[in-house]
């Protein structure tokens, strides 16, 4: 048995050009915009109208997964609440505790500084979000979170959940904004280790492999283990939020550099309420660049951090 | 066909269809759209089929009049947007799955429903492999071998698919009559 071929007008009524002129002609602006896209980043404001247009389906997609949710919360036992009440009150104690303590520590920190003149780090607010969806491409990692330019996200501010960096946000749409997660393989972000301080560069690596650090000598003072702190030098992220933690280290003293993987501590794979941190942009202006020259410029191109 | 549910079944040659309504088609493909958008993780999110390359590629079949490489290509524009990809990628890709039917579409209609899938299944890889080809000359690495599994997800969704939005175009007492 064939299938029903469908019936179609014969071929010599004039049905405009060819599918193969087509494909020729959008192929071309296909590549066009793939190269003024990955290259210049030009289309930033054609990306926004085209948005607008997406914005509706994005938002009713995302209501059948609500509704599960809601539906599953109403029929959550009474059991499986007072344990999770329990739990989240035992944390918040756990926190408060620390967070008084950290008040008093600001304080002192603040009149230290201010003994010291150094210039006083400022403390912004954040914007709570909750995702929308991840992204379907296999070549990155991002999440797609429900406010955008109209809740004040901006392009360049940092995610965090309740444990620690989560990412950072790259694109703002009016209303919806999308999230590049530590684990995207163009993600840098400058860390330190909170036992000694040492500075380090943490590279995602793509879906499903470690993050690691690049470029620590074999020789560096890191355990499995350790945690991983922003360490606050790109501008980009707050100082001091918790990254990840060392999972391995393998020192080849005949290899440059040791190779470290590390594991995120927050939930880059599983959080869905997240906090936009609100940027803060009190820093000394940049210093003059000096005129590089040709080689610099390939030596120095791909170790630069990701920043604002 | 010994297990023929009766208005479940395939359309036979000899059946006379209605036409294709251009409503029905923008329906469908904004649904395929809406079920690309879900948000889904885990091994869901790696099996996903691209439910919008599979409904184009059914409407270009089977009703290139209304849906051809200029619709695809429109569509590939809002994916890219909805996914954060580079602007084009998924344009492209769609413009050429698009083309690809439109020049197989009297062969793979001769076929039943499960051969079909088969040759869905080569015209989707081909589509996740150009996808593949742009983003690895963009620099991007080599992704895992679980790449491919939404195109053969899709083509099994295929003779399913191809069921469902045949019906609108069935005569209404096709089950009576079979």
């Amino acid at each position: 048995m064939t299938s029903h071929l469908p019936v179609e007008p014969p071929a010599f009524f004039h049905r405009g050009p060819s599918p193969a002129a087509r494909l020729v002609f959008f192929g071309l602006v296909s590549i066009a915009l793939l190269f003024l896209d990955a290259r210049y980043q030009y289309l930033e404001h054609v990306r926004q109208a085209v948005a607008v247009v997406l914005h509706p389906v994005q938002r009713a997609a995302a209501l059948p997964g609500a509704l599960l949710a809601t539906v599953g919360d109403y029929f959550a036992s009474k059991r499986a609440l007072t344990v999770e009440n329990e739990a989240l009150k035992q944390r918040l104690a756990a926190t408060g505790a620390k967070a008084q303590g950290a008040a008093t520590v600001a304080q002192e920190n603040e009149r230290l500084r201010a003994l010291l003149g150094i210039r006083v780090r400022a403390e912004g607010g954040g914007v709570a979000v909750e995702v929308l969806y991840t992204g379907r491409d296999a070549f990155q990692q991002k999440l797609i979170v429900d406010k955008g330019r109209d809740a004040g996200v901006v392009a360049g501010a940092a995610v965090v959940d309740a444990d620690g960096i989560v990412g950072q946000v790259t694109r703002t749409y009016p209303y919806v904004s999308e999230v590049t997660l530590l684990t995207d393989k163009d993600h840098v972000i400058p860390v330190k280790l909170e036992r000694n301080g040492v500075r380090a560069v943490m590279a995602g690596t793509g879906a499903g492999r470690a993050p690691e650090l690049r470029f620590m000598s074999p020789t560096a003072d890191v355990r499995v283990g350790d945690l991983l702190v922003t360490s606050g030098l790109d501008g980009t992220y707050p100082q001091g939020l918790a990254v990840a933690r060392v999972a391995s280290v393998e020192r080849d003293t005949g290899q440059m550099f040791a190779r470290i993987t590390v594991a995120p501590v927050g939930g880059v794979d599983r959080s869905e309420q997240l906090l936009v941190l609100a940027r803060s942009d009190e820093r000394p202006p940049r210093p003059e660049d000096p005129v590089e020259t040709e080689a610099a410029k390939k030596s120095g191109r791909g170790r630069a951090a990701r920043g604002g | 066909m010994a297990f023929r549910i009766p208005s479940l079944a395939p359309a036979d040659a000899n059946e006379v269809l209605r036409p294709v309504k251009p409503w029905f088609v923008a329906l469908t493909l904004a649904a395929a759209l809406f079920g690309n958008l879900l948000p889904l993780e885990g091994m869901a999110l790696a099996l996903r089929p691209d439910f919008l390359a599979l409904t184009l590629l059914y409407w270009c079949i089977q009703a290139p009049r209304y849906v051809g490489v200029g619709v695809a290509w429109t569509m590939g524009l809002l994916m890219d947007v909805g996914d954060g990809t580079l602007f084009g990628q998924h344009a492209l890709a769609y413009a050429v799955l698009a083309y690809a039917a439109e020049y197989f579409r009297r062969r793979v209609l001769r076929f039943p429903l499960l051969q079909q899938a088969v040759q869905v299944a080569a015209l989707l890889a081909f589509c996740a492999a150009l996808v593949l080809f742009v983003r690895v000359f963009g620099g991007a690495p080599m992704p895992r071998l679980v790449f491919f599994a939404p195109p053969l997800a899709g083509a099994l969704l295929w003779p399913v698919l191809s069921v469902l939005l045949q019906l609108p175009q069935r005569p209404v007492r096709s089950s009576a009559t079979l």
